[in-house]
């Protein structure tokens, strides 16, 4: 609860209420040290040296976030299937427990590290640096990162990765931007999958797309269906020219 | 629930500020968290609680200064406060509005035992 004026302790939030205590006096037999740090701080700068690395290595780093059961690694068996004869693709699979989509981009031909966070929502800086190490690709290579399945946390936590992908299927709802909106904040590409179920569904795509983008007015927005290889083209395309364009940089 | 592990690396920062600043027990802490930052007040709370526990600050006050997302209409470019990130101008009702403050999120200062 807070000391100067009592309220905040029930989690309760009272609108046009912002607290502003910083001359607040220290009380005797204390001293205030004075810290001024992001919370995130060490996580930013693992995630600094992540990029390094990265740049140094000419290595393009995507990380793919989404919820459970979005189709990331349908998505991403099919990528690794069409990009491998071109380039070098390495994938960092996070899940909370088992090495079986690991497995899975084994058998689509590209060298993967699981990463098991145990109890842990989401991957962090740290664990994408040990797994770089572990993976270590040749230079020039595609690395994705997989992602715990978790539209919230994953948000706050930068890995290095020189773009955050969302991954949203049509059978979640259409509202999915607005009631996460910090990863779609987050993220400069939003895929839609699964869109070849759209004849099934009562999906309205347009309210979908517009709640995407009053969220992140820049975010970029592809269809694809990874099941039947619609939209899979423009998917490696944008791959493609973000690479390039980093490559030029 | 990131929120804990945020404030796990929170108390290890504190303790590593102990050792080379020369202080003991904590007795609060004050945190600034945007609007916009993406944490949960309350599962803060609750994480501060969990973590700090046989550290050096178990039993300080966590203090959460909560500060105003803030953003510039991209229709009529006025500099607005937002509640949420989809919240349209509440001054035009028509624009989308580019995010500029409320992503806070930090530890702000610390109260130790022992005289300043």
């Amino acid at each position: 609860m807070c000391t100067t004026c009592g309220c905040g302790g029930t989690g309760a939030t009272l609108d046009g209420h912002a607290h502003q205590h910083a001359q607040e006096p220290v009380r005797p037999g204390r001293r205030r040290v004075s810290l001024e740090q992001n919370l995130l701080a060490k996580n930013n700068a693992l995630a600094a040296q992540n990029r390094q690395l990265c740049a140094a290595r000419g290595w393009f780093m995507l990380n793919l976030v989404s919820s459970p059961g979005s189709g990331k690694t349908t998505l991403l068996e099919q990528t690794i299937q069409r990009l491998k004869k071109d380039v070098w693709v390495a994938v960092i699979e996070g899940d909370q427990q088992t090495s079986q989509d690991a497995d899975r981009i084994k058998a689509a031909g590209a060298p993967a590290v699981q990463i098991n966070t145990g109890k842990g929502c989401h991957l962090d800086a740290h664990m994408v640096g040990h797994a770089l190490e572990v993976l270590n690709p040749p230079d020039g290579a595609v690395v994705m990162i997989e992602n715990v399945g978790n539209l919230v946390c994953p948000a706050a936590f930068d890995l290095g990765e020189n773009h955050k992908v969302v991954i949203l299927s049509v059978t979640e709802g259409e509202d999915k931007p607005l009631k996460y909106p910090d990863m779609f904040a987050a993220s400069d590409l939003m895929v839609l999958n699964k869109v070849d179920l759209l004849p099934h569904l009562r999906y309205d795509v347009s309210r979908c797309l517009d709640f995407a983008r009053r969220v992140n007015p820049d975010i970029q927005i592809l269809q694809v269906s990874a099941q039947n290889g619609d939209g899979l083209d423009a998917w490696l395309g944008w791959i493609e020219a973000r690479r390039t364009a980093l490559q030029k940089a | 629930m990131h929120e804990l592990s945020i404030l796990e690396g929170m108390i290890q920062g504190i303790e590593e500020e102990a050792r080379t600043q020369g202080f003991g027990r904590v007795l609060q802490v004050r945190l600034e968290v945007g609007r916009l930052a993406g944490a949960d007040v309350e599962a803060l709370r609750f994480a501060f609680e969990a973590v700090s526990q046989d550290t050096l600050a178990e039993g300080a006050l966590l203090e959460i200064i909560e500060l105003p997302g803030k953003g510039v209409c991209r229709t009529c470019g006025r500099e607005v406060e937002i509640e949420q990130r989809f919240d349209l101008c509440p001054v035009c009702g028509e624009g989308f509005v580019l995010v500029t403050g409320g992503t806070e999120l930090r530890i702000k200062d610390i109260d130790v035992e022992g005289e300043g």
